[in-house]
């Protein structure tokens, strides 16, 4: 059964077609993920979801609510995190997640009982009683998290999670969120870090420039619209390399800066030859989810 | 599409109880802080009542049938409470709406802007409400009222001034691009307002032109009926002083509702 249902939305900024013909279908208990290159429409997608942008055109239902119409009973049922953190700064971390749990109209009974269990969620139990300005970046993040289960949601929306987090804290993020899968809520986030859905998401849609351009689980998206293994291919003389042997040895090649990417079916001759020379390094993995998605998005920086 | 985007912006606001929750966060914050805020924004224009009260008053005779320090008390429970609710929606309004973006949490929790904004409205009134409090308390205290029981009638009069200056600051929070801008709202608006409306002399010595556009002005209805209190009389015209604070009030807030949400909704 979808949890989100999403018909033909649509959204344009001025000139610009932020949001193009968009369906989506995500179901209790999974994690979807929305990816796409920076301006593809995914923030004001999660926007449009949560009734805070009204769409030009489609139709929204979320949790058996048609949105924006009843955006407020849909937003009782779900937690967000977004992409900046704005925890109260005046406030300390029990204090942060007593006041957001007002905003719910919960209890402050309600909200005391939950919030040792929030605190041992986000690994901040020693910090109950500090100040938001002397937390970490990756504590605040963790903070934003269990900030978002303050009403017990159903479906948690989360906007880039670990956007300038360093690895570590990454991870504990990564950890938080497999464990609300595990109870059983469902997840919906943005992403542009390709391992972070290829960890978490059941199944992704990619988005560019407004529109859904592939869709599937992260495996069988690696298996299908990719070659299986890849041959970067790096050093002086790489392009002539490409002209020369490219064609022949690659089912497909992209050439970025110094690098080449060799995408290929069998690369047993293509390894030989390369081991066969001396001036061109090579490292040969298999594809990947960011491989997927560089195929579909194209290499080119979005500044926009 | 334009004209239906203007018409739902500008529609009129919905009211709802969510916002105190949102109320009670701002009372939260102001708890941690009232040291310096109860200095900032009572002591000064204590001092400056006490300070031009005496040091002027003695200069003068009766102003306005009173001693000059009482005429200037009732005046400067209008200016205190005016700038108590200007500075808490402009400032820290500001600060809430765009630079702690406190408001993007809150909207993402079930509450509309509509509630967020009513909010901002009722917590500037609300700090005022403590400003013009404690100029009446500092009057109770020497004993410059003529009448106690007219003197209490200042306070529902210090909620609807709180009201209409903290919907008109929300106008220029709702427009402004940086905290830069406000000076503009203070030099402009607030400062010849305080000068025309008679805060610290009487209107009639003013030119007539400018007594014509001082009637015009919210400020001088908010005295014309706060001075007579404190001066010991019903204060003449109620319902037309009302009215034009009531008026500049919902006129401002409608405006500042629609601004905001062409702000951040779309």
């Amino acid at each position: 059964m979808s949890l989100i249902s999403v018909r033909g939305l649509g959204k344009r900024y001025g000139d610009a077609e932020v949001v193009r013909g968009l369906n989506l279908d995500i179901h209790a208990g999974e994690c979807f993920g929305l990816l796409g290159p920076n301006g593809a429409g995914k923030t004001t997608t999660l926007k449009m979801l949560l009734g805070l942008v009204a769409p030009d055109s489609g139709s929204i239902d979320i949790l058996g609510e048609p949105v924006p119409l009843r955006g407020r009973e849909a937003r009782i049922r779900i937690g967000v995190v977004p992409q900046m953190d704005n925890l109260d700064p005046d406030f300390s971390v029990a204090e942060n997640l007593l006041v957001y749990g007002r905003y719910f109209g919960i209890s402050d009974a309600l909200i005391r009982s939950r919030i040792p269990a929030l605190l041992e969620f986000a690994g901040l139990v020693s910090k109950a009683n500090v100040k938001i300005t002397t937390l970490s970046g990756g504590m605040k993040r963790r903070l934003t998290l269990a900030r978002a289960l303050i009403n017990d949601p159903e479906l948690i929306v989360l906007d880039e999670p670990t956007t300038g987090l360093d690895p570590q804290a990454r991870h504990v993020i990564w950890q938080g969120l497999r464990r609300l899968i595990a109870q059983g809520k469902t997840i919906l986030l943005t992403t542009h870090f390709m391992e972070e859905a290829e960890r978490l998401c059941d199944r992704l849609v990619i988005l560019d420039h407004g529109a859904a351009i592939a869709a599937g689980s992260p495996r069988e998206m690696i298996a299908t619209e990719i070659e299986p293994s890849v041959v970067e291919i790096y050093g002086e003389g790489v392009a002539e390399w490409g002209r020369t042997h490219g064609k022949a040895m690659c089912a497909r090649h992209e050439i970025t800066g110094e690098t080449l990417f060799c995408y290929t079916h069998d690369c047993a001759e293509l390894l030989a030859q390369l081991h066969a020379q001396s001036s061109l390094r090579y490292l040969h993995r298999p594809s990947n989810l960011e491989d997927v998605f560089l195929k579909f998005t194209g290499r080119e920086l979005r500044d926009s | 599409m334009m004209a239906t985007t203007l018409l739902e912006h500008f529609a009129p606001p919905r009211l709802s109880l969510r916002f105190i929750p949102v109320w009670r966060r701002n009372f939260l914050v102001w708890k941690k802080l009232a040291g310096s805020s109860i200095l900032g924004n009572l002591a000064d224009p204590m001092l400056y009542m006490l300070g031009f009260g005496y040091g002027l008053g003695s200069l003068m005779p009766e102003v306005g049938g009173a001693r000059y320090i009482t005429f200037l008390a009732a005046g400067t429970i209008c200016y205190s409470t005016m700038n108590s609710a200007t500075f808490e929606v402009l400032y820290s309004g500001f600060s809430r709406m765009h630079v702690q973006k406190t408001w993007d949490a809150i909207l993402n929790a079930p509450l509309n802007l509509d509630d967020v904004m009513l909010a901002e409205l009722v917590w500037g009134a609300s700090k005022s409400l403590l400003s013009g409090l404690a100029i009446l308390a500092v009057i109770w205290a020497m004993g410059l009222q003529q009448s106690w029981l007219l003197s209490l009638w200042v306070l529902p009069v210090v909620i609807l001034i709180g009201l209409t200056f903290s919907a008109m600051g929300l106008v220029m929070t709702a427009l402004s691009p940086s905290y830069d801008f406000f000076m503009y709202y203070f030099t402009l608006v607030i400062t010849p307002m305080v000068l025309l409306c008679g805060v610290f002399y009487p209107v009639d010595r003013l030119p007539g032109f400018l007594q014509i556009a001082s009637a015009w002005l919210p400020l001088s209805h908010a005295i014309d009926l706060v001075r007579p209190l404190i001066l010991g009389h019903i204060p003449a015209h109620i319902a037309g002083h009302v009215a034009a604070l009531v008026a500049w009030g919902l006129l401002s807030y409608w405006l500042a509702l629609g601004f905001t949400r062409r702000r951040l909704l779309t």
